[in-house]
């Protein structure tokens, strides 16, 4: 399973409530679409972090590094390879 | 204030009409519990349900001018009646009781159709006019009270509410599952439409005539505001303070008309608390005043209460609202409401209706309408922020200004710029976009849509309650200022379609008690708008001309407090509640009858509230929204092309 599809399948059981058929692309906005609120956010960051067993810092929680299924691997990934460095 | 009901059918003989008269009443006996009346004739019915307020003795409706032909059907009352009567006397006019009622029987004849034109009140009625054939049918300008109306093979039925109108055996509950779309984005089905397809709302300030051929409905009153060029800086801000005073304190004294007692609601907020300081100076009597509590801090205002109690010395009475009393009685707040609601706020409004009633009162002042017309909802602030984010959507500070806006939510406190940007549509908003005040509210209520079935969802098709609402807008609305444009949404659409009925008309009259609202009196309603907008909403100070013109009713801490919306426990209330219904209405096995969600997105949502509540808006919205849907249409009886079987 990729990081992209450990993502999905963790918003679609989340944030859609298991209606896979509303998920939107990849690439998409979380937050334009409604899929994720101000109150969605800190879960996600839980879940980042126990999952791919990474540290998400404050500065770090921003719509750049967290508002589609691509963004947040990309982060992930980021962060991965800056903990091996 | 009453119920009428009523029809024109070609079809309805003296005879059968009164059978359906009076099952029509008894369906909304509620409203007028002091007595019921009925008038028939080929072809016409008039029916109507008391709550006797002016005219105690000589009263009875349907109320007839023999001289001239006319009767007539009538909720409401009209507030400068003495005026019009002297005026009409004036004229030659003389008058058999003492009744507002009989005032609009001689207005018609003086003046015809737009005798609505002269009235200042909340009313609906139903006036037949035999010389002519003609029924004419009408309702006030701001939506207070209610009318609705169907037709019927050979003619129309009408009625205040809906579950009258289902009494006739033509009429049928069916979802209309567009209106459906309207609540789970704006709160409330599009005037004309019901959430009952084929059965319709006159809107506010229209008249419907019905003689010959096809019914005739026609606005007589638009709310408008000035072009924005048109528009002064500031204009005069003692001249204008002083003119909101007069004006609000002749609209509050006007209001205390009535051959009984009238007491105040007291929230605690600024605007119930001008209304119960202006009241309490225009009576003899102590004034009695009624207020909810909150089990919940969160959404308890009893402090504030207490503190405008021992300003003005009224006799106070209060009703504690626990979520389990909002989860014990939400089928009936749905019943009344006659449609799916998305939020409980109805709730302790109906306890409060209850409360004035046991304390022997039946007409009660209320300070709804002053955050539409003199802008105090946090909206008008938001759509402020946003504009100024939106100039600028690089700004790492300008998104901040919004954790102002929210101090009581405090999940937003702890947001960064970039993500309060996100939320509040700042980075994708058009500035153009004739909507672009209330997007934000539209769509994230929208989003709860994602718990739609997929037959409802293919039965939309493309169907967009946003685009449908921005139909309805008036060719001048662009040349509005923006705060004027978003004070029209709230107005127009939100203050009739959910306010003053759902939560106003409908849980008040659960008890048979009338709501009278001093804000909303047409005159006041006409002044604010021609308000320049920097006197309403100053920087994001709102409502500030009314605060400047009323400090000196009231101590410094209310008169400064800064706005606290209504609001009540959503999907919390539920959380602890093993009430039957519940189950009932949310098994697999009922939503599946009904056809309108989707069963394993509900199990899900079930879930996720027993294990840790739901915090957000979408998820409480679609919470409260698909529990009343279903508890809607089980106890309306609805059918829809969504769970009619299919043919083989």
């Amino acid at each position: 399973m990729t990081a992209q599809d450990k993502i999905r399948s963790f918003i679609v059981e989340n944030f859609l409530f298991g209606d896979a058929d509303s998920m939107i692309e990849n690439s998409g906005s979380l937050i334009e679409n409604e899929i994720l609120d101000s109150t969605a956010v800190l879960e996600l960051v839980a879940f980042v972090e126990e999952t791919f067993s990474v540290q998400v810092a404050d500065t770090d929680i921003v719509p750049a590094n967290l508002d589609s299924v691509d963004a947040i691997a990309s982060f992930v990934a980021a962060k991965a390879s800056d903990a091996a460095a | 204030m009453c119920g009428i009901v009523g029809y024109r059918d070609q079809g309805m003989t003296a005879g059968n009409g009164g059978a359906l008269l009076r099952a029509m009443t008894q369906a909304i006996a509620h409203r007028g519990p002091d007595g019921d009346g009925h008038w028939t004739a080929d072809g016409i019915g008039l029916g109507h349900r008391r709550l006797a307020i002016v005219g105690l003795t000589d009263g009875q409706q349907p109320m007839a001018d023999p001289e001239a032909g006319l009767v007539i059907s009538y909720n409401g009352e009209v507030f400068n009646f003495p005026q019009l009567r002297a005026d009409l006397e004036a004229r030659g006019h003389r008058f058999r009781t003492r009744t507002d009622t009989e005032v609009i029987l001689k207005l018609y004849r003086q003046y015809g159709a737009d005798c609505v034109t002269h009235l200042n009140g909340d009313f609906a009625f139903a006036l037949w006019d035999a010389p002519h054939r003609r029924l004419l049918l009408a309702r006030d300008r701001m939506g207070v009270r209610p009318l609705f109306w169907a037709r019927t093979p050979t003619g129309i039925a009408f009625a205040s509410e809906i579950k009258a109108l289902l009494c006739h055996e033509a009429i049928n509950p069916t979802l209309d599952p567009f209106a459906l779309d309207d609540i789970f984005t704006h709160w409330s089905p599009l005037a004309p439409r019901t959430i009952f397809k084929d059965i319709n709302e006159l809107p506010p300030g229209h008249l419907m005539i019905i003689e010959a051929g096809e019914p005739i409905i026609r606005p007589y009153w638009r709310l408008d505001f000035p072009d924005a060029t048109d528009v002064a800086p500031e204009g005069n801000e003692d001249a204008t303070a002083e003119a909101v005073l007069d004006l609000l304190t002749d609209a509050t004294r006007i209001r205390m008309r009535a051959d009984v007692p009238v007491g105040a609601y007291l929230s605690g907020g600024l605007d119930s608390s001008i209304i119960a300081a202006l009241a309490a100076r225009e009576t003899s009597e102590r004034l009695s005043t009624f207020s909810v509590a909150f089990e919940s801090a969160e959404h308890d205002e009893s402090g504030f209460q207490r503190q405008m109690v021992s300003a003005l010395g009224t006799n106070h009475a209060q009703v504690l609202c626990r979520n389990s009393d909002i989860a014990e009685i939400f089928p009936q707040i749905v019943e009344m409401a006659e449609r799916p609601i998305v939020r409980t706020a109805p709730a302790p409004m109906h306890m409060l209706a209850g409360l004035v009633r046991d304390s022997g009162y039946k007409v009660v002042l209320t300070g709804e309408g002053a955050d539409e017309i003199f802008a105090g909802y946090d909206i008008f602030r938001e759509n402020k922020v946003r504009r100024f984010c939106a100039r600028d959507p690089k700004s790492e500070r300008r998104a901040l200004l919004f954790k102002r806006l929210y101090p009581y939510l405090p999940q937003l406190q702890r947001q960064n710029a970039a993500y309060l940007a996100a939320y509040f549509g700042v980075n994708v908003a058009s500035l153009d976009d004739p909507l672009f005040s209330h997007r934000p509210r539209f769509r994230s209520t929208a989003a709860a849509k994602l718990f739609f079935s997929g037959d409802l969802k293919a039965e939309l098709s493309d169907y967009d309650a946003s685009d449908a609402l921005a139909a309805q807008l008036p060719e001048r609305f662009g040349r509005w200022h923006p705060l004027h444009q978003a004070q029209y949404l709230e107005t127009r659409f939100l203050l009739p379609g959910y306010i003053l009925s759902a939560q106003g008309d409908r849980m008040a009259m659960a008890h048979g008690v009338e709501g009278r609202f001093p804000f909303l009196d047409h005159r006041l309603v006409e002044l604010a708008a021609s308000i320049p907008p920097a006197l309403k909403l100053r920087g994001l100070d709102e409502k500030y001309i009314l605060r400047r013109a009323t400090r000196h009713l009231l101590p410094a801490e209310i008169g400064k407090r800064i706005k606290q919306p209504y609001r009540a426990p959503d999907s919390e209330a539920f959380a602890a509640s093993a009430a039957p219904y519940i189950e009932a209405a949310l098994s697999d096995a009922a939503l599946a009858r009904t056809g309108m969600f989707n069963p394993r997105a509900v199990k899900a949502l079930r879930e996720k509230l027993a294990s840790s509540g739901l915090t957000g808006f979408r998820d409480n919205t679609a919470f409260v929204g698909v529990l009343s849907a279903q508890i809607w249409a089980d106890r309306f009886a609805v059918s829809s092309d969504l769970n009619r079987p299919q043919a083989a």
